[in-house]
């Protein structure tokens, strides 16, 4: 076992049920326990929790911190009023990705919390560190204090509500939160998630988070694991850092413009986003559903008819709720229409396919 | 744990061979199940194709990964799995008895070249 791997409050829980353990951003994480494709039919038929540890939490707060993530952050947070979450990115000034994230509007309307992938951690704190010089706010790491658990599936709201007891839960709309008070500490409980179903994120001190796991799994809730939360989260149409947004790849690139306010003064990366809406990109972000079994994974080429390579998968697995084998690929923009005919080479294989939409599974989120 | 069936030869791939005259029936062993996860597509050569020993003869799919099957001894298949197309689970609920091709060998003597039980046991933990 590598040393140097960090553990999340809940790890003596998970190599206690058996799961598969492995290396995910530099954590010692739980890929699945009972099987990818049980947990994943758990979230879409029932409920699962998802250890989420491991994510990032950076509190923004100080007189300018409206200004200042608005400033980093893509999405327009004048607009979040108190319990208020916004979906967006960090840019560098060339349009490419530093993170995607989740901001959260506390009461005070100079105090956001940032939620950020746990690969980008340092980075991103180091990246807000740098980019503050000329605002006046307090940057805070909080990412070691906070356990977080995601409990998601159309059950999800029945066990946030009643087993664990969070009632005001059931009032939240998709993408709102609610600050609560336990043993005289601050929970925080969201309406949102990666997966594509209704459910709950929620952050607490790690000694809470294992209560609430092991209150879960007593009532019944499956454990799931990264595997299925990420075959969950691409078929629900979302991107992963790293695979479909990166240092190379801008928001406009990955088809979420919608959650880039270039409406808004400024924020680093506008101009360069409003320069790739105004005159195009090399290469867009696809979906491609293949007509045969064949696994598309990432790192394969993306090719027309005659072999011409065109682009790669980011993504791909045989889909466990669809039953076809489909891919996020970055190709030509020429060939991203949907309906365009595209070839993926897998092994000795070219298999045929065409450009579909990239939310290949009908979401189901609450409001 | 994963099992290791005695009485079969290993590939330091994680094939399982087992000798019938002059035919080797070949699987994946338990522990390289156990590794992928849940196998979708199990993908194999048509009866009467040529495999070579070492070389690539199809393909496992599990839901977050792909893994090559190689050949572990030459000649030419004379039956395939079919009952895998459509239940390729059958891998995860037992290795030892969904087998995936059956060889005619070419060169029995390319089976010296396998390990025994206990030898792969070293190999697959």
């Amino acid at each position: 076992m590598d040393n140097l791997l960090k553990t999340t409050c809940l790890h003596d829980f998970h190599v206690k049920l058996g799961a598969k353990m492995s290396p995910f951003a530099g954590y010692d994480m739980p890929i699945q326990y009972s099987g990818i494709i049980d947990e994943h039919n758990a979230v879409r038929h029932a409920a699962g929790v998802f250890d989420v540890s491991h994510m990032g939490e950076i509190f923004v707060s100080g007189p300018d911190a409206q200004r200042f993530v608005g400033h980093i952050f893509t999405n327009d947070v004048r607009t979040l009023e108190h319990g208020g979450i916004q979906y967006g990115m960090m840019l560098y000034p060339d349009g490419g990705t530093v993170d995607d994230l989740l901001v959260y509007r506390e009461r005070d309307p100079q105090h956001y919390l940032l939620v950020v992938n746990a690969s980008n951690i340092e980075k991103d704190y180091t990246w807000m560190l740098e980019q503050a010089e000329g605002f006046d706010v307090h940057i805070d790491n909080q990412s070691d204090a906070w356990g977080q658990i995601a409990v998601q599936g159309p059950d999800a709201e029945r066990f946030v509500c009643g087993t664990l007891g969070f009632a005001e839960a059931s009032g939240l709309s998709f993408y709102t939160f609610c600050d609560l008070v336990q043993d005289g500490r601050r929970v925080i409980v969201s309406r949102t998630g990666y997966t594509g179903e209704d459910g709950f994120e929620i952050y607490a001190a790690p000694d809470q988070i294992r209560n609430y796991w092991n209150m879960l799994l007593a009532a019944g809730v499956k454990p799931c694991g990264l595997g299925c939360r990420d075959t969950l989260r691409f078929e629900a149409g979302m991107p992963l850092y790293g695979d479909e947004l990166t240092q190379d790849i801008s928001p406009v690139m990955a088809g979420l413009g919608m959650f880039c306010k270039l409406d808004k003064p400024e924020f680093i990366g506008r101009e360069a986003l409003v320069e790739q809406k105004t005159n195009g990109v090399a290469c867009k972000l696809v979906g491609i559903e293949l007509a045969d079994k064949a696994v598309p994974r990432h790192g394969y080429p993306v090719e027309l008819e005659d072999g011409t390579e065109v682009g790669v998968v980011t993504t791909g697995y045989h889909s466990i709720s669809l039953e076809k084998s489909l891919c996020f690929a970055l190709v030509d923009s020429a060939y991203a229409s949907p309906g365009t005919p595209l070839w993926v080479r897998v092994r000795k294989n070219a298999f045929p396919g065409h450009v579909v939409k990239k939310r290949f599974y009908q979401t189901n989120y609450k409001k | 744990m994963s099992k290791i069936e005695e009485g079969l030869l290993y590939s330091e791939s994680h094939e399982w061979v087992k000798v019938d005259g002059n035919v080797a029936i070949v699987g994946v062993s338990d522990f390289a199940q156990g590794e992928m996860g849940d196998i979708t597509y199990v993908e194999m050569p048509d009866v009467d194709d040529e495999v070579v020993a070492g070389d690539e003869f199809g393909a496992l799919e599990s839901v977050k990964t792909s893994s090559e099957l190689i050949a572990p001894v030459s000649g030419k298949v004379i039956a395939r799995n079919d009952e895998l197309e459509d239940k390729p689970e059958l891998i995860n609920e037992d290795a030892y008895e969904a087998w995936i091709i059956k060889v005619e060998m070419s060169d029995k003597g390319e089976l010296d070249a396998l390990l025994n039980a206990a030898a792969y046991a070293e190999i697959a933990k």
